[in-house]
């Protein structure tokens, strides 16, 4: 499927990164000539506690904002999004969109006999990755489970291009970044992990790359397409 | 006036040049950035030669508080600290605006209402204090989601009050509204207002002018009432208030002070509408519905215009940009031709869509809706929903999604 705008949710937990990999991917798709917006939504900063955030990228100027209800992409950032219901929504894929696909973040199925029924009814393909595994594999850290996010959700959707994530990854983590006191102490966190910056830049990159690779592996044996474009062009 | 021409073209002790405003936005080049709101208040405040910025945290004002409070230790500001509460930053605000200093701070929801006392204060003294709000629920249960209701409650203080749509809004009215609110007869306070997390937390595409550039400093002896200074002491508002007074004189001099202020905010109009290109856009006003709105809900709107568009049903667009001074005679020309008015907004009350109801004839034209509150978000779906309902396009609807 072609569409205009692809619109991604995020649903993760606080600390994981969501809100930074939905700025990320905006900062990439922007950069890529594309129109984007991101935006987080959260409640008070807890470690843990339910944060969404959003990403949407289009062809056109984007003015929608908040919340996105009718996602075409739903990523989930932790089994607990699922298994406890940290959501803002109940269940976690309420208002996908019909051929959209869901990412889970988890290295067993999760989702009940019920679940598995309802989406097949809406055509959304379900995408399992071990993606902290992947990160504790490829970048030595859990931190960077939100790369292997990033990455596979562009290796199904190849909705941005890799030189603008690197391009982004290095406008995000490569400067002095303010943000609140909560982004601030978990950029301290992860920046601790690496020996210098070119590292972290550089391991995280080839998580985004890994995850890239088996998703878009899944996506190609799976026959799963949903591409941003002019739909008007293809046809 | 002449001591603020005599600087253009010269240097701030950062390097950058003291520019025509005018220039400044409308001539100097521009360069597109990838920004959250926040890193955009903090751009704008760089350029904008601002000597006092006070500081309380509040979601979501407060990554915009922590980055202006880089800017001062970049040596951008020509002080900064934090207060002790919103009261007592506003008092803050004040005093340092008497003592003749361009004032920045940010607030947002209870930190709006818990300062309140401060702003008809402001207005009274006639302080060109400029105060973001980033808009957030404010009653109980506690929310830190946006909400417009704090706007309805700024709309009788005597400040100016713009509500900014985008990031892009912001930077530029930034800046623009010193010059507006520190003109001499306006010299007011101005509440830049935005919807919290919506414009603060988004990165989107803005446009920055020149960071080398900067506004000319500001004059307090522009100011329409004697500024405070060594000649001029405030001890005789403390010492000698009419208040003490109880004659006629004194309430004759509250009552045409009062009067004074609202003809202040009428006197902005021109200014505003030199700054801002008009008190409101519009988009196809010929078309029979119409879309009226300020803030997020107008990008909303903006959705769901391209949505019926597609459908074959054609929607205009009024995007309210002041709302003090509030556009009478604008409004009423652009919806002269509405069958139907829609007006969605981001509050329980629908405060926009009584001042619009108040404003226009034959008001029952105005439909107040839809509306989201307490944090909720807007798809443009549910005002496309709204109005096919209403026009018969559409019997019924169900949302397949949250808040169903």
């Amino acid at each position: 499927m072609i569409k205009r705008r692809l619109n991604i949710r995020m649903s993760g937990l606080g600390g994981q990164g969501a809100v930074t990999a939905a700025h990320v991917l905006a900062m990439a798709a922007n950069r890529d000539g594309k129109f984007s917006i991101s935006n987080p939504f959260f409640g008070a900063e807890k470690r843990m506690a339910p944060a969404e955030s959003y990403c949407r990228i289009g062809i056109e100027r984007i003015y929608d904002r908040g919340e996105l209800v009718f996602p075409d992409v739903i990523q989930v950032f932790h089994p607990q999004v699922i298994t406890m219901g940290k959501s803002y929504t109940m269940p976690f894929y309420s208002g996908v969109k019909e051929g959209g696909v869901v990412i889970i973040n988890s290295d067993q199925p999760l989702l009940s006999n019920d679940d598995v029924e309802r989406l097949k009814d809406l055509n959304v393909a379900v995408f399992y990755i071990a993606g902290t595994e992947l990160a504790i594999e490829v970048a030595g850290t859990e931190l960077s489970t939100n790369m292997a996010m990033i990455g596979s959700v562009t290796g199904i959707t190849k909705c941005v291009s890799m030189e603008a994530l690197d391009g982004a990854l290095q406008e995000r983590f490569g400067k002095k970044f303010v943000a609140s006191g909560g982004t601030a102490s978990l950029d301290e966190a992860i920046k601790k992990k690496f020996a210098k910056k070119e590292m972290l830049l550089a391991k995280n990159l080839a998580t985004v790359k890994a995850a890239y690779e088996i998703a878009s592996e899944w996506a190609d044996k799976n026959k799963v397409e949903l591409r941003i474009g002019s739909p008007a062009v293809v046809a | 006036m002449a001591s603020a021409h005599s600087v253009i073209g010269t240097q701030n002790k950062k390097g950058q040049t003291f520019t025509d405003t005018w220039k400044m936005l409308y001539e100097a080049p521009r360069t597109p950035s990838f920004f959250t709101g926040s890193e955009v208040i903090k751009e704008a405040l760089r350029r904008a030669s601002c000597d006092v910025m006070i500081a309380y945290p509040i979601t979501p004002q407060s990554e915009a508080a922590a980055l202006i409070g880089e800017l001062f230790a970049e040596g951008y500001i020509g002080d900064y600290f934090r207060g002790e509460s919103e009261f007592a930053v506003m008092s803050q605000c004040a005093g340092a605006a008497f003592g003749g200093a361009r004032v920045f701070t940010t607030t947002a929801g209870p930190g709006t209402m818990r300062a309140m006392e401060n702003f008809p204060m402001w207005a009274g003294a006639r302080l060109p204090i400029q105060m973001i709000v980033t808009c957030r629920g404010i009653n109980s249960p506690l929310s830190i989601q946006p909400d417009t209701l704090e706007i309805a409650y700024l709309l009788n203080t005597g400040m100016l009050v713009w509500h900014a749509e985008t990031a892009q809004d912001f930077y530029d009215w930034i800046l623009k509204g010193y010059m507006v609110s520190e003109e001499p007869d306006v010299h007011l306070p101005l509440a830049l207002c935005c919807d919290g997390f919506f414009v603060t937390h988004t990165k989107d595409v803005v446009n920055l002018t020149p960071a080398d550039m900067c506004l000319p400093p500001y004059d307090p002896y522009r100011s329409p009432v004697p500024c405070m200074d060594m000649e001029c002491p405030p001890v005789r508002m403390m010492r000698d208030p009419f208040v003490m007074k109880s004659n006629y004189i004194s309430y004759a001099t509250h009552a045409s002070w009062q009067q004074e202020i609202w003809a202040a905010i009428e006197r902005s109009r021109k200014h505003s509408i030199h700054w801002l290109n008009g008190l409101i856009d519009t988009e196809n006003t010929d078309a029979e519905i119409l879309i009226v709105a300020s803030g997020t809900a107008v990008s909303q709107g903006r959705e769901a215009i391209r949505l019926l568009e597609e459908e074959g049903v054609r929607c205009g667009l009024v995007k309210v940009k002041t709302l003090r001074p509030w556009p009478e005679e604008e409004i009423r020309e652009a919806t002269k031709n509405a069958k139907h008015i829609f007006v969605p907004e981001f509050n329980v009350t629908g405060w926009l869509a009584k001042e619009i109801k108040a404003t226009i004839p034959n008001h029952e034209r105005v439909h107040a809706g839809p509306r989201v509150c307490g944090g909720m978000t807007m798809p443009p779906e549910i005002i496309v929903n709204e109005i096919k309902t209403t026009i018969g396009l559409k019997k019924s609807f169900v949302m397949a999604g949250r808040g169903s």
